[in-house]
């Protein structure tokens, strides 16, 4: 049995649409504060369905906390966020799969466990899972790794898992924390060529975290950048070519090179 | 081969010299005691041998004190450490309480318990489970504390329920702890069973120590606490070898 990956595996009927082209995900005047500190000041931001969101903002501005915001881990302190037009914590949390910034794979399970997580957690048999997971384990370059202990698989074998293990979980949302920060750059290319293949054949709707603007401008449609503490968004650019096959070229274009500067330099006005 | 031989030489090498002082008389003199108050190596081992029936009658006795208390306390401080764990509330109530239990040394409460529960089993294992739950309630907890928060953020985001993080994220990552927690506990067992004979019992190793003191049957006492360290060294070894089965990631 193949997984309905493309689907949403929510278990509520889907929400109601609306004349507009509503966006998957939205916010509205998102502010949160931890006590004293103010992290998010007044964020306006939507991603339509099928759409890559890239985030990219000075360390410690809160990005992090806005990706859990999203998923429902958290609540703001003021604003709304809606899921799939779910505006409820305990909704959004079912719509959205969130791949924290270490890959955070648990040693005592082989690959394959790990990756199929998602779907024992739902209620399905081991031997199921891991048919389930297997599939996919061959379409994304994991095929001979099922049986592997993490610590066993090199960075990039890593992320790939720990990425089909949000993938797998079926959600019409995914929120990515610094997937690739803790890669070497060659690897870190690959998996971005990976991910965006991956992403081409599988499509959702995409938070990408990330302090790294190229990285973010090559695998989102549209780039948001936050201001330093409490961040506010100084800018928003649409990437001239999201996900391209190609990605040397993509990157060297002249228009990708321009975008790119134009977000570096919001950036530099953001964090002072 | 290395990690077997060089601590098989030391001990060759300390009860050659332990042989040698006694045979030649040389403590007996300097402490200026009658010879057969200090066995030799050799007078243990012939009291070993021709005492194996007493012995492992007794170690036997002892033994069983020491396992009943180890799995009690393991039932009850794991048990405690997954409800501290669960409800913060109990935790910061509980948790003083545990680490100032620890200074009452077991001694004194080991004759009080015995007035209590009688001669019998029960106040026996009672103290080994009492010195054995804080290393296994203690060592739990952290390990159970030690799971990364992201790991929880990042299960909840993938529908796990609270008991299935409980049973796929915290429980495993506190194996490791836990099973230094049941290596500790090991160790001091046999002190908790030898105090608690020696506040009123018939039988087993440490009542045997005791009752050997009046007979200056020095050697058998020797040959005793040969049998007690050995019970306790295959304790540590089992422990070693579940921990090897059970925690498969390290």
């Amino acid at each position: 049995m193949k997984p309905e990956l493309g689907g949403t595996r929510t278990v509520e009927s889907p929400p109601p649409r609306r004349q507009a082209p509503a966006d998957a995900i939205s916010l509205r005047g998102v502010s949160h504060s931890y006590a004293d500190l103010q992290t998010l000041a007044g964020i306006d931001l939507g991603v339509p369905a099928h759409g890559v969101l890239g985030l990219v903002g000075p360390s410690g501005c809160g990005k992090s906390t806005l990706l859990e915001l999203i998923c429902g881990l958290r609540e703001a302190t003021a604003g709304t966020i809606e899921v799939g037009g779910a505006a409820d914590p305990a909704q959004r949390l079912r719509r959205c799969a969130f791949m924290p910034q270490r890959d955070l794979l648990l040693p005592w399970y082989s690959a394959i466990d790990n990756a199929a997580l998602a779907l024992r957690n739902q209620g399905m048999g081991r031997r199921e899972a891991r048919a389930a997971a297997a599939g996919l384990f061959e379409r994304f370059g994991l095929e001979g790794f099922e049986a592997v202990r993490p610590d066993e698989l090199s960075g990039g074998m890593r992320q790939r898992v720990a990425f089909l293990r949000t993938l797998i979980a079926g959600k019409p949302a995914l929120a990515l924390d610094e997937p690739f920060a803790s890669l070497d750059a060659i690897t870190r290319a690959e998996m971005q060529e990976w991910l965006a293949a991956a992403l081409r054949t599988d499509p959702r709707t995409v938070v990408l975290v990330t302090h790294d603007v190229e990285e973010a401008l090559y695998l989102s449609d549209r780039v948001a950048v936050l201001s330093s503490r409490p961040a506010r968004i100084v800018a928003e650019l649409p990437s001239p070519a999201p996900r391209a096959e190609d990605r040397d070229a993509a990157v060297t274009d002249p228009a990708f090179v321009a975008t790119r500067e134009e977000a570096l330099r919001a950036l530099r006005e953001g964090a002072r | 081969m290395r990690r077997w031989l060089l601590p098989l030489s030391l001990i060759a090498l300390l009860l050659g010299l332990w042989q040698l002082a006694c045979s030649s008389g040389a403590i007996a003199d300097a402490l200026d005691l009658e010879s057969f108050l200090v066995p030799s190596p050799a007078e243990v081992a012939s009291s070993l041998w021709d005492n194996r029936g007493l012995l492992a009658e007794n170690a036997w006795v002892t033994l069983r004190e020491m396992l009943l208390g180890i799995v009690a306390a393991l039932v009850v401080g794991v048990g405690f450490a997954v409800l501290m764990h669960r409800w913060r509330v109990l935790r910061d109530a509980a948790y003083p309480l545990i680490v100032a239990s620890q200074t009452i040394p077991i001694v004194v409460i080991s004759p009080i318990l015995v007035v209590w529960f009688g001669y019998g089993i029960a106040p026996k294992v009672l103290i080994v489970a009492l010195i054995c739950f804080f290393p296994i309630t203690v060592n739990a907890l952290d390990g159970l504390r030690s799971v990364d928060p992201e790991a929880v953020k990042m299960m909840r985001s993938l529908d796990a329920s609270r008991w299935q993080r409980f049973r796929r994220v915290e429980a495993p990552a506190a194996l490791p702890s836990l099973f230094t927690g049941i290596k500790i506990a090991v160790v001091v067992a046999p002190i908790g069973a030898v105090f608690a004979e020696w506040s009123g019992s018939s039988s087993g190793l440490g009542h045997l120590i005791q009752s050997d003191t009046a007979y200056y049957l020095v050697a058998r006492q020797f040959a005793t606490v040969v049998v007690l360290s050995a019970l306790a060294l295959a304790l540590i070894g089992l422990t070693a070898l579940a921990e090897r089965r059970v925690v498969t990631w390290r």
